[in-house]
């Protein structure tokens, strides 16, 4: 029975990781890091995934420090920070918000304030939404570990 | 290790010729400031059987070359602090540092790879890092040391 409870939540997984396929939200590469995560790595995949959240954050901020700035926005600055987030996003498979990325990196090589503001109003709101799906995955993962981890008794 | 260390310098006098390191495993250096495509990199290597070192900037990898160090490959990242992608390169090159050289970039306009190139890549690569990608790296690394 309990071995069924590790099953479930496997399923749960793969269905999740469809969805968010399926969506464009993630790609291939994510798929490709987990091929990496192995016995001697178990959380590799959690513990890049949550340095790129800490980092993401910063680059976020100082984003919207750019784009709100009244005087005069720094766009070559914000092309550096947007150039770092898409390859750090691309390199987790994020497929949905680097794409955003790029759309806003384009908005900064034009110097359009408009089209930045609302580029990061969006960006935003992926990050959200992948932070929130990528602990929803992560969570299901742990359950499962902690599931299968259970055994029967031995009896002799 | 792949690589030596010699002895440390902060400054390099002349022209330093990169001596190859011996044996059938290939070293790269990842030189790179954002941590996640650091982490991500070195692992990746590692499980292709690569011995992988990292620095965060152009700075760290001109001065482990200057201290004798050598790699069969680089892995250059374009904007990073303190020393750039292609001042690193031009840097490398002008020491006669003869290792594989390959940019990799978040931008994916020809005119910026083209000006990436031109400072004395081998090759430039647009991120993520992929399985395909290491293999053709090790594809041109077998033919370039003949392994």
């Amino acid at each position: 029975m309990l071995g069924l409870g590790a099953d479930r939540l496997r399923a749960d997984m793969n269905r999740l990781l469809a969805f968010l396929f399926h969506q464009g939200v993630l790609d291939e590469q994510f798929l490709q890091l987990q091929q990496l995560q192995d016995e001697s790595s178990p959380n590799f995949v959690s513990e890049v995934v949550n340095i790129y959240f800490h980092e993401s954050e910063k680059l976020l901020r100082n984003l919207r420090g750019l784009v709100l700035e009244r005087e005069f926005s720094d766009y070559k600055k914000m092309g550096i920070h947007l150039n770092q987030l898409i390859g750090s996003s691309s390199s987790i498979g994020a497929k949905r918000l680097t794409n955003i990325c790029v759309a806003f990196r384009a908005a900064s090589d034009q110097n359009n304030p408009t089209a930045c503001l609302r580029a990061l109003e969006l960006l935003e709101h992926e990050y959200c939404y992948l932070k929130n799906k990528l602990h929803e995955f992560f969570q299901i993962e742990q359950q499962r570990v902690m599931a299968a981890g259970v055994r029967y008794p031995i009896q002799n | 290790m792949a690589f030596r260390m010699g002895n440390s310098s902060t400054k390099c006098s002349g022209s330093s010729k990169n001596c190859l390191a011996t044996g059938n495993k290939f070293s790269v250096l990842v030189v790179d400031d954002d941590p996640v495509v650091q982490r991500i990199h070195r692992v990746f290597l590692n499980r292709f059987g690569f011995e992988t070192q990292v620095v965060g900037n152009g700075k760290e990898a001109v001065d482990l070359y200057c201290s004798g160090a050598s790699f069969h490959l680089v892995l250059m990242d374009m904007e990073m602090p303190v020393m750039d992608g292609p001042e690193a390169t031009r840097e490398l090159r002008g020491m006669e540092v003869s290792s594989m050289i390959v940019g990799m970039t978040s931008r994916d306009r020809d005119s910026e790879k083209q000006a990436f190139m031109a400072a004395g890549l081998d090759d430039c690569r647009v991120k993520p890092l992929t399985a395909d990608i290491i293999t053709s790296l090790l594809h041109q690394l077998n033919i370039k040391y003949q392994y």
